[in-house]
């Protein structure tokens, strides 16, 4: 059989999202900053208004250079469209304020980045909507927290802090078994390792701050639209499928169909929250994505360097990475992420709070900072730094031992990567 | 909106208009899909349309989007279909048809001339042949078929992207209407479109005025394939767009508007 028209993912990351500036010719993305965009006529900045056709009015809603990263992003993903926001919390917030309402509640993994984890229990509820966390290894568990206001099923592909591996069609199934999408937040895979869409999954968020971007130098977020949900059938989600006034009524699953999500956490999210992407942010992020798969191929091949050390090594008590055998979700992760799980791992240091801390006081290449996907090597210890007001025991049920060590693991050459960790491990113990 | 027929309902988008505060006196207009495809294909010009003075109707075919009941087995019972729903809603009406929408338009203005004021064809040829490797997809219901009609069916810009509306990724979109329809349509649309041999017989008997809108670099309906049917129209206009695959409606939205301004108001 023949194969489908399309250019190959390397490709989309170069071109997709840009034609060539036909005006001046410029190759490289143009950086539009600017605020606004003139009108051809009275009635075209009506129809303009009006949602009746496409085009830019005013940065807060859509900027020019920020729409060939959405349409790259969404090119990547496999999606209908993105939209992209000033952070990944930015993006998360306005998937959820798109399709949620005061009285909704979420059924969500508990292994989730902080930040997330911190605005589903405390912010929230402010806003009246609830979240239940459960074991996302179950699609069970899930089903058995979900009730009648239950309006989507949230998860990160790869976990938080242990790298747990979703199965993705397995919680998708069990999610539209009951009438709701499944939204992932896909920052630690990137779309290079693995595109939760074609695995069943409705809506991805991204943190572009992280390895899509690629080089710590701007945070972004983005909301990935699968198209594939039909939030008209399902009935629960009316602001999508009931007339809103903000636009004369407007219904935008019969306008927009499968792009009904994206257009309207454009036309009332981005317009009404603005939480805008900033077009230089946009330049920068795209940058990044350029090289994304050179990137991430050389991410996992300097992971499996580290893990090769670390599974050798006298002071590593264990390892928590789903391409090493000894992680609970490793024949998920072979079957999942054919091309490797990411590049963040944690371990276990002998010797526990004390020695994590003489670590992390004695690596000299990799960087002591609260930020993972960098190109450069960065460390962390949650129990001295960020958790450490937390007790052993706090810690222990947030699963952060007071011997986790985190690792983001850059593009160094891997050899010298290996000696900075080698020589941190070895003054750890002494 | 669902909107009742005899004894059952269609799908259509207007533009969000309340049918009871549209006016009478303003053109009716009813956009048809192609195969495997809903009344979405065309948010570029449904929403504008009924903004500009027009009763703008993209309709869902039975089976197609929020359309239920059996599917139409031939473009000659989706004519009949079309021309009940013209008179539902206040026909005559400007009829404007995608791929194997075009048939059906064509079609319609062949055998109901009273109900229709004009026909726009959209992507249309004289036949339809279907590459057997999309209709094998088709008939298996796989993805593939509608990334087959999503790639095959895109100019080489818009594999490139720089979509008019913000933030979408036409290619993406395209992909996820065809693969949303439910399952055996495409397959049978397909079949439809291929088997289908009256393109030249009904152009003849068209009266009302008809207009081509044919992309440069169409590969489903590549434009040589529509010459035979240009010469069997009376007077049709026939109006190219450089660089545009089989999706003009999207492609190339603010032509397509266009032209179908100037269209009903020159008929
Ligand atoms: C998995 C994950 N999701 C979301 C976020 C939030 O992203 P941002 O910092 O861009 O708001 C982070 C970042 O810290 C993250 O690690």
């Amino acid at each position: 059989m023949v194969e489908p028209d399309a250019h190959k993912f390397d490709t989309k990351s170069l071109h997709a999202g840009q034609r060539p500036d036909p005006s001046t010719g410029s190759r490289a993305v143009p950086i539009h900053q600017t605020t606004s965009y003139v009108f051809d006529s009275v009635d075209e900045a009506a129809a303009l208004y009006n949602l009746e056709v496409g085009g830019h009015i005013y940065s807060r809603i859509s900027n020019p250079t920020v729409a060939v990263l959405e349409e790259r992003i969404a090119a990547l993903e496999g999606g209908v469209g993105a939209v992209c926001t000033s952070s990944g919390m930015a993006a998360f917030h306005l998937a959820v304020a798109t399709l949620l309402n005061t009285g909704d509640h979420i059924v969500s993994s508990q292994n989730l980045y902080g930040g997330s984890h911190n605005m589903m229990t405390f912010t929230m509820p402010r806003f009246g909507i609830s979240t239940t966390f459960v074991d996302p290894h179950e699609p069970k568990s899930f089903l058995d927290a979900a009730n009648e206001n239950t309006k989507l099923f949230y998860a990160e592909v790869l976990g938080n802090p242990g790298i747990e591996v979703l199965d993705i069609e397995a919680i998708a199934d069990a999610a539209h078994s009951i009438g709701v999408p499944l939204v992932v937040d896909a920052t630690f895979a990137t779309p290079y390792l693995i595109r939760p869409i074609e695995h069943g999954a409705d809506v991805v968020i991204h943190s572009l701050t992280k390895f899509l971007g690629g080089h710590g130098i701007a945070i972004g977020g983005a909301v990935v639209d699968g198209g594939r949900f039909d939030w008209a059938a399902s009935g629960k989600f009316p602001t999508l499928s009931e007339p809103y006034d903000g636009y004369h009524g407007i219904v935008f699953t019969d306008e927009f169909g499968p792009q009904a999500l994206s257009m309207r956490a454009r036309a009332e999210g981005l317009k009404d929250f603005g939480a805008c992407m900033s077009p230089s942010n946009a330049f920068y992020l795209l940058q990044g994505i350029e090289t994304l798969p050179l990137r991430m191929q050389k991410h996992v091949s300097n992971t499996h360097s580290v893990l090769d050390l670390l599974d050798k090594h006298d002071a590593v008590e264990w390892i928590r990475h789903p391409d090493h055998p000894s992680h609970p979700d490793h024949e998920l992760a072979k079957r999942l992420y054919t091309k490797g799980s990411g590049a963040i791992l944690s371990f276990g240091i002998s010797g526990g709070r004390e020695a994590g801390k003489k670590f992390i006081e004695s690596v000299e290449l990799a960087s002591h900072l609260a930020n993972v996907g960098d190109a450069k090597t960065l460390v962390i210890h949650p129990a001295s730094t960020t958790h450490q007001q937390m007790s052993a025991e706090d810690l222990s049920t947030a699963g952060i031992g007071e011997d986790l060590v985190r690792i983001s693991v850059g593009l160094e050459d891997p050899a010298d990567i290996c000696a900075d960790l080698d020589r941190a491990l070895k003054a750890s113990q002494r | 909106m669902l909107i009742n027929l005899a004894d059952s309902y269609f799908s259509a988008a207007n533009g969000g208009i309340d049918l009871k505060e549209m006016n009478e006196n303003d053109p009716l207009v009813v956009l048809i899909h192609g195969a495997g495809m809903d009344r979405t294909v065309w948010f570029q010009q449904t929403r504008f349309l009924s903004h500009h003075g027009y009763r703008c109707f993209a309709v869902d075919l039975p089976a197609h989007g929020g359309t239920e009941g059996p599917p139409l087995e031939t473009i000659n019972e989706m004519a009949d279909w079309i021309s009940s729903v013209i008179e539902r809603l206040g026909g005559p009406a400007h009829i404007v048809g995608h791929s194997m929408g075009s048939f059906i338009a064509l079609a319609t203005a062949a055998n109901h001339p009273d109900s229709v004021l004009s026909a726009t064809l959209i992507a249309v040829a004289e036949g339809m042949p279907v590459h057997p490797d999309l209709q094998t997809a088709a008939d298996d219901n796989l993805p593939k078929g509608a990334s087959f009609i999503a790639g095959w069916g895109h100019g080489p810009d818009q594999h490139l992207g720089g979509n008019p509306t913000p933030g979408l990724w036409m290619i993406g979109g395209a992909t996820a209407v065809v693969e949303n329809s439910k399952p055996g349509i495409l397959s049978l649309d397909l079949s439809i479109c291929s088997s289908y041999e009256e393109t030249l017989q009904q152009a003849q008997s068209v009266k009302c005025p008809t207009t081509l809108i044919l992309g440069s670099r169409d590969k489903m309906t590549p434009r040589r394939a529509a010459q035979p049917l240009i010469d069997a129209l009376t007077n049709p206009t026939v109006v190219e767009l450089e660089g545009v695959g089989h999706m003009s409606m999207t492609e190339a939205p603010k032509e397509v508007r266009q032209v179908l301004l100037d269209n009903f108001s020159n008929s």
